[in-house]
């Protein structure tokens, strides 16, 4: 049935899109008058080539991970969830009024307060959409989409007249409480006798980051619902007359959308920066939909380009720190792989369903003479 | 002998000359980019002409995330570059918890005066007082009796611009009206010129014939409005006044380049503490070239002098917004 073998599916794809892009950044830095060679070895070491590098490409890809998942289960059902980026600003608002408001012990339990918090609000500003679009038919892209703005200007709002510590210029709470610090990978791997950069933000919510890759790979593919949300997304008709509600399944599945996205607050709020700042999520809600486009909507695909992204930003950062490629072409290479790997995918895909359909027929032919 | 001493003066001299190699300068912009028109582009002119002038390099960064603030930091440190210097209150933050790892490292952080580390120098501006001067000329200029203001984003610097600029106002005419609106709450709002040219033209049908722009590169937008709209407008930070001869009422100067090429100069000796530039010292003002001399009457002229030596004197004291979160000429 396939005409190509899971493995060229799952890799030779993307590999070879990722090369194309590769190629043609290489070109785009040629033309700025910089060494490409020089520029990818400063990347590869710079984001991969320290326990430094690691700590910050981990840090980012925790981030995508959330945001990438949040996309990637939305997918499923069909519903295009394009608010990651407000549901992780509502996240983050969850997240400081956790740790600020409540006397945690203990991070952990503050750590499972905190997501749940974040989770809370990002589920809410996710149902609100997923409700208009289950009940009233307006599309979930246009929503989603205002409700990024709504959220930010509820953030400028409450950080700027209620949050904000009195006197205090920059538009941000009062620093964490001590208690709320979430261990790094250095205070988590120390014990285990490895040595870890200290300076690097990557923090135990990596872990949870992954946790929830596994779980929502057991909700889709191991569940009743998560086979309810694929039969729904396969085939609106097909799941009502198999007795699936579509208004069920959206609001579902958005919820769980929304509790995803808000919950990379964890990461960049609670583990990172210690306090709300009113640019927390910095577009990580956008990159989920590359990320999810990439990852094909698999949760393992999702963790993989999650990875690569986070690589791409520190990497991208090394570049910024010592060559003299501005920022704006840092942003065309991260587009530039977007492009390849998820807009062109058909581009890579069809020449080679060719070759492989090709080699398939010389096969079958091949025994016969 | 002679020949020792000359090896040890030729030792000597690459010794230093290494070292002052190693202490390169580093310059750090904030989220809003280089070349922002506006004030990170201030503090990039400030660099270029220590550059030209000293015939020295220095490396700078634009910033792509939030997380990088305290990378940055980190990594100039850890490559030798000093001082560092780096433009936003954002990096308050950052700095405090990095400067303290590397106590032979001077920082010079612009728009925050308020840490107590060793081995940082904070410059503060006194915005609220230039934004009076350039309110006072507003209000005498305004045929209407309603000024406007545009601010990029609704956080408390922005709303110190927007408190002294409507002081400024009223003192000049007790009865005006005063328009305030922020563009938006994204970063995006500091180059939306689109959005500040519609901003103008909700401002302009309110009545208002005097426009001040607070707002980076969204402010381009405002003083295009205004020209086409024939009002008159204010530019921010740098000297706007050429951008539409004849149609820019002044500029509220904040020399931020000034303090960047100040810092720079000192080098690694960087003199610490924390410094504000007022309106005493020269670090903010008003603006006036042959662009905007036939705007402004002797009268105009005369009064703003006045209160600008009642300020620097001391016998004036303008609200400062974000010193008790209010402001007694203008609600947010």
């Amino acid at each position: 049935m396939d005409v190509m073998p899971k493995w060229a599916e799952v890799v030779l794809v993307p590999l070879i899109s990722l090369l194309l892009a590769a190629l043609i950044s290489a070109l785009v830095i040629l033309a700025i008058g910089e060494d490409p060679i020089a520029a990818v070895k400063l990347m590869v070491t710079g984001a991969l080539g320290s326990t430094y590098g690691w700590g910050y490409t981990l840090y980012y890809a925790t981030n995508f991970m959330f945001t990438g998942l949040a996309v990637a289960i939305a997918f499923h059902a069909r519903l295009f969830n394009i608010g990651g980026e407000g549901q992780a600003m509502l996240g983050g608002l969850g997240v400081a009024i956790a740790c600020l408001y409540i006397p945690w012990p203990h991070w952990s339990l503050a750590l499972i307060g905190a997501a749940f918090m974040a989770g809370l609000l990002g589920a809410i500003w996710a149902a609100i959409p997923a409700w208009l679009q289950a009940k009233r038919g307006s599309h979930i892209v246009i929503t989603t989409i205002m409700f990024n703005f709504i959220a930010a200007a509820l953030l400028n709002y409450v950080l700027v007249n209620l949050m904000r510590p009195k006197g205090q210029m920059d538009p941000a709470t009062a620093r964490f409480p001590d208690a709320v610090h979430l261990p790094t990978l250095h205070d988590l791997l120390s014990p285990l006798g490895i040595a870890f950069s200290k300076a690097a933000p990557a923090n135990v919510s990596l872990l949870v980051a992954v946790a929830a890759c596994f779980g929502l790979w057991l909700l889709i593919w191991r569940s009743r619902l998560g086979y309810e949300i694929r039969a729904y997304g396969h085939s609106e008709s097909a799941a009502k007359y198999a007795g699936i509600s579509p208004v069920k399944i959206t609001m579902i599945a958005m919820i769980i959308s929304g509790a995803l996205a808000g919950m990379m607050a964890i990461n960049n709020v609670m583990g990172e920066a210690e306090r709300l700042v009113l640019n927390s999520t910095e577009g990580a809600g956008f990159i989920g939909i590359a990320v999810a486009l990439m990852g094909r909507s698999h949760p393992l695909g999702v963790f993989i380009s999650a990875i690569l992204f986070g690589f791409l930003y520190q990497g991208g950062a090394e570049l910024a720190l010592w060559t003299s490629i501005p920022r704006e072409l840092i942003v065309v290479i991260q587009a530039l792989v977007i492009l390849f790997t998820g807009a062109l995918d058909n581009m890579v895909r069809m020449p080679l369903e060719k070759v492989f359909l090709a080699l398939r027929k010389r096969k079958a032919a091949g025994p016969a003479t | 002998m002679t020949l020792m001493t000359k090896f040890m003066g030729a030792a000597a001299a690459l010794a230093l000359s290494a070292g002052a190699a190693l202490a390169e300068p580093a310059l750090i912009f904030d989220l809003g980019g280089k070349f922002d028109k506006s004030f990170n582009e201030a503090a990039f002119n400030g660099a270029q002409r220590w550059a030209e002038e000293t015939g020295g390099t220095f490396r700078d960064i634009e910033l792509q995330s939030e997380a990088q603030r305290e990378q940055a930091l980190r990594r100039f440190a850890e490559a030798g570059a000093n001082p560092i210097v780096m433009t936003g209150f954002a990096f308050a933050d950052a700095l405090s918890q990095v400067a303290p790892d590397y106590p032979d490292t001077k920082f010079a952080v612009i728009d925050v005066n308020w840490l107590d580390l060793p081995n940082v120098r904070g410059v503060g501006f006194a915005e609220h007082e230039g934004s009076y001067l350039v309110g006072m000329m507003a209000g005498q200029a305004s045929k209407t009796g309603t000024v406007s203001f545009i601010g990029g984003m609704d956080i408390p610097l922005i709303r110190k611009f927007a408190c002294g600029y409507a002081q400024g106002a009223k003192a000049a005419n007790a009865d005006i009206k005063i328009v305030a609106n922020m563009t938006g709450t994204t970063p995006s709002a500091w180059n939306d010129p689109v959005k500040g040219s519609e901003l103008t033209k909700a401002q302009i049908s309110q009545g208002s014939d005097v426009v001040f722009a607070a707002a980076g590169g969204t402010g381009v937008g405002v003083l295009q409005t205004a020209a086409d709209e024939n009002i008159l407008s204010i530019g921010v930070d740098s000297n706007q006044n050429h951008l539409h001869p004849g149609k820019v009422l002044t500029s509220m100067l904040k020399r931020v380049d000034n303090a960047v090429f100040d810092a720079m100069s000192q080098g690694a000796d960087l003199e610490t503490g924390n410094f504000t530039m007022t309106l005493a010292n020269g670090g903010v003002g008003y603006a006036m070239d042959e662009n905007n001399a036939p705007l402004v009457t002797a009268e105009m002229q005369a009064m703003v002098d006045e209160a600008a030596a009642k300020i620097a004197d001391g016998s004036l004291a303008v609200h400062d917004y974000t010193s008790d979160d209010s402001c007694p000429a203008l609600d947010f």
